[in-house]
Order: structure tokens, then C-alpha cells, then sequence
């Protein structure tokens, strides 16, 4: 039963995606960019189901277990004020850069408003570094969730395999529209199904507040679990879907700067919608299953609803899960195949004077990195071990380090690239050893204070590119006029 | 006028943001209106965030 009801989830996401085919225009604004005509809707829905990872249905569920209701102000309201800001003051201005320019990508507007290859070059490396661990994480929590959830009759590699297919067909047919519809209905989905989850358990429990007076007073409230500190600091930590490449591709696809109204005003509402259930099922798992250690803590919901509602209502969480993952693989597969497109394929067939290629060209090539990229996180997922997914929990830190870039690249005109470029170094060197101090020490923060390192990167990579840009010589009037009269 | 109210919706953006440390219910395990209190104030944050979105939308909205 549970096999079957995912196998019809993945069959209706196929079947979506390839009809969106119909509307194909077969150029390449269209295949990575779905000729900039999403609504807002489908905005919305793209946006934030991209942002939702397995993490946040099953992660959330692991971290509340342990931590209790905190994990709700360090995760979910954080993000539910920060995301929108960066929507606001961000996305509309780079959706209008993008637009006047044709831009595809981060790296050809960095590359562009610096007049430098070579920062292109670096911006693009450490972009593409940080994104491929969060691609791994959610072809292997794939593979695991349906062996969990089948009780070991399904080895990991076959749910990998599931997903990477069913995104490798629609992502490489159809381009960014077929992702923006899929998107659009498995965001649907796994709001609808994680509120029914929710539901369901509660009522078999004996009601809400009886399951809750069960719970350990420590998981109601904030100070036996969380530090003062790293609820100031972790606010750092959603900043990040500044830098997102896949974040930038979907702010490139609104029909108009007004599409992103909506969704920056509805954006915290479903934060709210997804999160309280996860972080609730969580806190009640304590007292189900009290004593799960290490990787068993993110199993705690599948364990819930083993417990509570198997059958049909385990092969709902599977489907459910699956929709957040694919929701963000498959944006940043595309988003990683527009940047080999456009930020190597291009600038190389330009520095040997060869023409520019079609459009149809620009589709097939794009089409190869994905099948290539897909192809590729697969493979590794079957070799990689689990810790991998403490490094994909790096990665967010990372993107959040190169947040002043996008700031000043948009806001301050005297901003270099020798600015940009020491700011970046100065997030690898901090990055790595604040990284290699977490894997030695588990919960790791600055001095055991509660300080998060994400704080502190962001705070030395914003001094830096300041200090480092006043200094050196500031791009062309000219540069700095095309793209400061555009957006002031 | 429409200048001063976004600095004043700006400015209400800090005061969210610096109301998100909610360091006076740290202690609290009390159930209100059937949630653990520390919780329900930040579902009420998230729709705070929203309604603070919206006027943002609706009085500060630089593009045309």
C-alpha cells in the first residue's frame, strides 16, 4: 500500500511536469528561466517549497525532540521574518537587473558589476562547492525515508534512484515551467499532507492538550535548550536564501516585480502552516519514544506515524517527503546546469571568438548538465556516508558569508572587486575553521557561548569587503551608472 | 509623507526583528489558548511578520 501510493504521487509529479512540455518555446530563457511568466501563485509556491528541504519535515521533527519549542523561534519565525526582507529589498531588485540585462545567473551580474572574469570565476566555484552537499542530502534522506517508512523492504539506493529519475525526466523535458508547476503541487501537497499527518496523530493521542500534558516541562520552554545568544545570532542563519543560486533562477521567473507581492507577504503564514505540526510531532515523540540517540532522532515522525496511523497515512509521509525534496533538487539542478551553461560554456566559446550560441543549443546544453549533474549526486550518494549531512548543514552558513556580496553589489556603488574577493576569502578561511572546530566538537559555538560562527563570518566578510573596497579602485562610472540608474 | 511612513515601517521592522529574542518568556512553561506559551508567541510573530509584510507592500513599495 505504501509502495503503491508513492509510486502514484511520483507518476502524477511525471505526468505534471511533462504536460507543462506544452508550453515549451524551446529557447533558453525559456528553459531556465520559463521566459520570466510565473505568476504569482506559482511564485509563491516555487519559492518557498524550494526553501522547505526534508530537514524541515523530518529534521525539525529530529531537532524538537530533543530541543523542545525552541527549535521553533531558531528555524521557522526567523525565517519567517528574514526570508521575506531579503524578498523585498533583494528579489525585486534583482529580478529588474535581470530582466533589463537577460541575466540567467548570480555570477554573470557579479561578473558584470565588478568588470572582472576571474571574481565570476571564484563566485561560481565556491557557489557551486556549497550547493552539491545540499543536493546529496536529499537523494540519500530520499532513499532513507522510503526504507524507513517500508521498514527495510526497500534498500536505500532504489529511493534515490525514484527520485533522481522522476526529476532527471521532467527538469531535463521541461525546463524551469516544469519545475514551477511540480513545485507549485508539491508544496501543495506536503502542506496538505503534513497538516492531515498532524491531525491524525492528535486525535489518536486523546486530543491535543491530553497528549501535551505528557511532555516534560523542559520542551515547553526555551532556557534548558537553547542559549540567549544563539537565538540573537541564529537569525544569521536564513539570511542565505540571498546567495541561493536556485533562489535567484526563481526570482528571475516572475512575470513582473508586483508578482512578488504576494509572496512576500504570505511567506511567513506558511512558514507557520509547516512548522508547528513538525516541531509539535517532534516534542510529542519524546514522550512516545523517549531515548532515541544520534541519526534515530530524525526518524522520530516516521516513527510517530508507524505507531499511530500505518498503511496509507505512512505512504502519505513518504509522498510528502518526497515532494519537499524533489521541491529543491530540482531547482538546484537547473540552477546549477544554467550556471555551467552560462558562466563556462558562454564566456569559453566567447574567449575563443566563436559565435554565440542559439537558443536551441543553449536548451541541449543545459539539458546535458542536468542529466550530468543528476547523474553524478547519485552516484556519490551511494558512496557517501551519513556525515555528509553535517556539512550540508554548513553549507547555509556559507551562502550566508557571501550575503554582503549581493548587499553591496546592489546597494553601494563603491564597492571592488578586490573588495569582493578578499570578503570571499575571508569566509573560506573562516568557514573551514569553524567547520573543522563543529566536527570536533558537536554543537560547537564561538567560545561555548551560544555565538553562532555564522555571526561572526558574516560580520568579518562585511568589514573586509568594506575596508578592502575603500582602498582599491572603485568599476567605471559608466558600470556603476547602468545599473544604479536602473534600480534607485 | 509616503517617504516618512516607510521610514517608519522600516523602523518597525528593527523593533520585530530585536522582539524576536523573546527572552521574557524563557522560563515560562505555561499552556495558553492550548499551545506552550513561548511557542504561541511566535506563531503570533510569524503572523505579525506577515501583517508588517503587507504594509511594506501597500506604503513602501519602490517600484512602479
Amino acid at each position: 500500500m505504501i509502495l503503491t501510493i508513492i509510486i502514484f504521487y511520483l507518476a502524477s509529479v511525471l505526468t505534471l511536469g511533462i504536460l507543462s512540455h506544452r508550453f515549451f518555446r524551446n529557447t533558453g530563457e525559456d528553459y531556465f528561466v520559463a521566459s520570466r511568466n510565473i505568476n504569482w501563485f506559482m511564485l509563491l509556491m516555487s519559492l518557498f517549497g524550494t526553501n522547505m528541504t526534508a530537514f524541515s519535515i523530518l529534521g525539525a521533527s529530529g531537532e524538537a525532540y530533543h530541543r523542545g519549542i525552541g527549535v521553533f523561534a531558531l528555524m521557522a519565525s526567523s525565517s519567517a521574518i528574514i526570508v521575506p526582507c531579503v524578498f523585498f529589498f533583494v528579489g525585486t531588485r534583482l529580478w529588474r537587473i535581470g530582466k533589463q540585462f537577460g541575466y540567467m545567473t548570480q555570477v554573470q551580474y557579479f561578473r558584470d558589476r565588478w568588470e572582472s572574469q576571474g571574481l565570476g570565476l571564484l563566485i561560481f566555484i565556491v557557489l557551486v562547492l556549497l550547493l552539491i552537499p545540499y543536493l546529496l542530502i536529499g537523494v540519500m534522506g530520499g532513499g532513507d525515508t522510503l526504507n524507513k517508512i517500508t521498514q527495510n523492504s526497500i534498500p536505500k539506493w532504489v529511493g534515490g534512484l525514484l527520485i533522481c529519475a522522476v526529476v532527471l525526466c521532467y527538469v531535463t523535458y521541461s525546463g524551469m515551467r516544469g519545475t514551477a508547476w511540480v513545485n507549485t503541487f508539491q508544496t501543495l501537497i506536503f502542506m496538505i499532507l503534513g497538516g492531515l499527518t498532524f491531525v491524525v496523530i492528535l486525535y489518536r493521542m486523546g486530543g491535543f492538550s491530553n497528549a501535551l500534558s505528557q511532555v516534560d516541562s523542559g520542551l515547553l520552554m526555551q532556557s534548558d535548550h537553547v542559549k540567549p545568544l544563539e537565538l540573537l545570532t541564529y537569525i544569521c542563519i536564513p539570511i542565505s536564501v540571498g546567495m541561493f543560486p536556485h533562489i535567484f533562477s526563481h526570482f528571475l521567473t516572475a512575470k513582473d516585480v508586483s508578482t512578488f507581492k504576494y509572496p512576500i507577504i504570505l511567506y511567513p503564514i506558511c512558514i507557520a502552516i509547516v512548522w508547528i505540526p513538525s516541531v509539535l510531532l517532534g516534542i510529542l515523540g519524546n514522550v512516545e519514544f523517549p531515548g532515541l540517540k544520534g541519526p534515530e532522532v530524525n526518524s522520530v515522525l516516521i516513527q510517530m506515524i508507524r505507531h499511530y496511523a500505518p498503511g496509507i497515512l505512512s505512504g502519505f509521509l513518504g509522498a510528502g517527503v518526497f515532494a519537499a525534496i524533489m521541491s529543491s533538487l530540482d531547482s538546484q539542478t537547473l540552477s546549477l546546469g544554467s550556471m555551467f551553461t552560462h558562466d563556462i560554456v558562454r564566456p569559453y566559446l566567447r574567449n575563443r571568438g566563436q559565435e554565440q550560441m542559439s537558443e536551441r543549443q543553449q536548451v541541449w546544453i543545459g539539458r546535458l548538465f542536468v542529466i550530468s549533474i543528476i547523474s553524478i549526486t547519485y552516484i556519490i550518494s551511494l558512496i557517501a556516508t551519513s556525515s555528509i549531512f553535517k556539512l550540508a548543514i554548513w553549507s547555509f552558513t556559507g551562502f550566508t558569508g557571501l550575503f554582503p556580496i549581493v548587499v553591496a553589489a546592489l546597494f553601494w556603488k563603491r564597492s571592488t572587486k578586490f573588495g569582493v574577493y578578499s570578503s570571499i576569502f575571508s569566509v573560506i578561511v573562516l568557514w573551514l575553521y569553524f567547520f573543522l572546530s563543529y566536527w570536533k566538537t558537536p554543537g560547537y559555538t564561538v567560545g561555548g557561548t551560544g555565538i553562532m560562527p555564522v555571526a561572526v563570518i558574516i560580520v568579518v566578510s562585511s568589514i573586509t569587503l568594506i575596508l578592502v573596497s575603500l582602498l582599491t579602485k572603485p568599476p567605471s562610472l559608466e558600470t556603476v551608472d547602468k545599473y544604479f540608474n536602473l534600480i534607485d | 509623507m509616503k517617504t516618512s511612513l516607510r521610514w517608519v515601517l522600516y523602523c518597525l521592522l528593527v523593533v520585530l526583528l530585536i522582539l524576536h529574542n523573546d527572552y521574557w518568556l524563557w522560563k515560562t512553561p505555561d499552556i495558553v489558548l492550548g499551545l506552550p506559551i513561548g511557542l504561541l508567541y511566535h506563531v503570533i510573530y510569524c503572523v505579525a511578520a506577515s501583517l508588517l509584510m503587507f504594509f511594506l507592500v501597500k506604503y513602501a513599495w519602490r517600484e512602479k
